[in-house]
């Protein structure tokens, strides 16, 4: 019977719904100061956002790249 | 129906419920937090290799763990595997349909897979014995299309399909180990993270959602975009998520405080977002656009600080290598343009 699929659908949903609900939650100040700080950390090594002297870009002649 | 419409209230009360527990532990924005941070300067990346070889459009890309190769996939019937560097082609790999949609690079570099229209994940053995790069296996079951697959191991991959569901394969039996069902739309893009015990899908019911590989279970389920969900990533500490939109506007999702905590949008851009990459440090969102171009955010002051315009039709997928060195950038053009 579709209306008995319907139910069992909704349970399922209710069901899913609970269990989102239940999840822990860090304050958004903790989330956004980790995000920044791990972005800090890893500024240095980050090429797009810093540069690649060209002697050391692989991308770039005279350097050919060796696949290891 | 009695039972029905208290089902229906209870949904509604859970929701509810939901959007407050989100609210109550905002005790800051993002924007507040990081308000004395200088906005990062103008990135201006470089055009250093152009890999041409496809006859038609390209739908997909994937960096290999080297961050040397990489695959492509095209609706001319082929994945062509290149080496970045030299702008050879280590492979190119005729396939069964041309209908592709996306391809996947196995962290091992032993395997590539593809799939799309055919509603199939072809996985491909790349180090035969005889050198040839032959079909290993055809996962098929899924009843709508392809529209993501990527690798966990060498036996085991998950894929996104236009039937609603994503997809834990063993490859070796071609069975399905676990489905992960829920969305309402066609599911277009997933992501798996860091720590590869769970992934997240993007999909057509305009939500993003977080799965546990393990266990199957969807553990949260974020909204707020206003249209299909076209692109999805990680953040590179795997505490957020990053998703690109036919809304024209890219969000960041954080896992553990479960809320959007960022959008990047303007008002000159008006077309959908396909494709998504974070930088390395995942200060910098790549994000390729219908009109051509692919913006460069700064993800934690939310202001465009680049534009790559080099491709001459939509791009439809980005990728950043592993050890975030250069992005490629690949498009309708038939072209895959590498930047740094």
């Amino acid at each position: 019977m579709s209306s008995n699929s319907n139910l069992t659908s909704m349970k399922r949903t209710v069901e899913q719904l609970k269990l989102e609900a239940s999840v822990d939650r860090i304050k958004v100040s903790q989330a956004a100061a980790d995000l920044q700080q791990y972005c800090l950390q890893n500024a240095s090594k980050d090429a797009l956002l810093v540069g690649v002297p060209a002697g050391s870009n692989p991308f770039r002649e005279p350097r050919s790249c060796a696949l290891l | 129906m009695g039972e029905m419409e208290q089902l229906r209230k209870e949904a509604e009360s859970l929701k509810d419920e939901i959007t407050a527990a989100r609210k109550a532990v905002q005790d800051l924005t993002l924007q507040d937090h990081v308000a004395g941070t200088a906005v990062v300067g103008r990135v201006q990346l470089k055009i250093r290799k152009t890999l041409r070889g496809h006859l038609a459009k390209i739908y997909a890309l994937h960096w290999g763990t080297d961050s040397k190769l990489c695959v492509s996939a095209s609706q001319d019937g082929k994945l062509i595997v290149w080496d970045s560097c030299t702008t050879n082609k280590v492979h190119a790999i005729p396939l069964k349909s041309s209908w592709v949609m996306t391809c996947s690079y196995a962290p091992s570099g032993n395997m590539v897979a593809c799939g799309g229209l055919d509603n199939m994940c072809s996985i491909y053995n790349l180090k035969g014995k005889d050198g040839n790069v032959k079909v290993m296996h055809e996962l098929a079951a899924h009843t709508g299309y392809l529209s993501c697959c990527r690798f966990l191991n060498d036996n085991e991959i998950i894929t996104s399909s236009g039937d609603c569901t994503c997809v834990l394969w063993d490859i070796e039996t071609g069975s399905q180990k676990t489905v992960f069902a829920g969305h309402l739309g066609d599911c277009m893009s997933l992501a798996v993270a860091p720590d590869f015990n769970t992934f997240i899908s993007g999909a057509c019911d305009y939500t993003a959602k977080l799965w546990d590989i393990r266990d199957g279970q969807c553990r949260q389920t974020f909204g707020g975009h206003e249209s299909d969900i076209n692109a999805i990533g990680f953040f590179p500490n795997g505490n957020a998520v990053i998703t690109g939109s036919d809304d024209a506007s890219c969000k960041l999702y954080d896992l553990r405080s479960d809320q959007e905590l960022i959008t990047y949008q303007d008002s000159s851009i008006m077309c959908g977002v396909t494709s998504i990459a974070p930088s390395f440090s995942g200060r910098l969102i790549l994000a390729g656009y219908d009109d051509f171009n692919c913006n460069i955010w700064d993800s934690l002051k939310a202001e465009r600080v680049g534009v790559l315009s080099g491709h001459d039709n939509r791009v439809s997928c980005i990728g950043v290598t592993p050890d975030g060195m250069a992005c490629c950038t690949g498009s309708w053009d038939s072209f895959l343009k590498i930047w740094n």
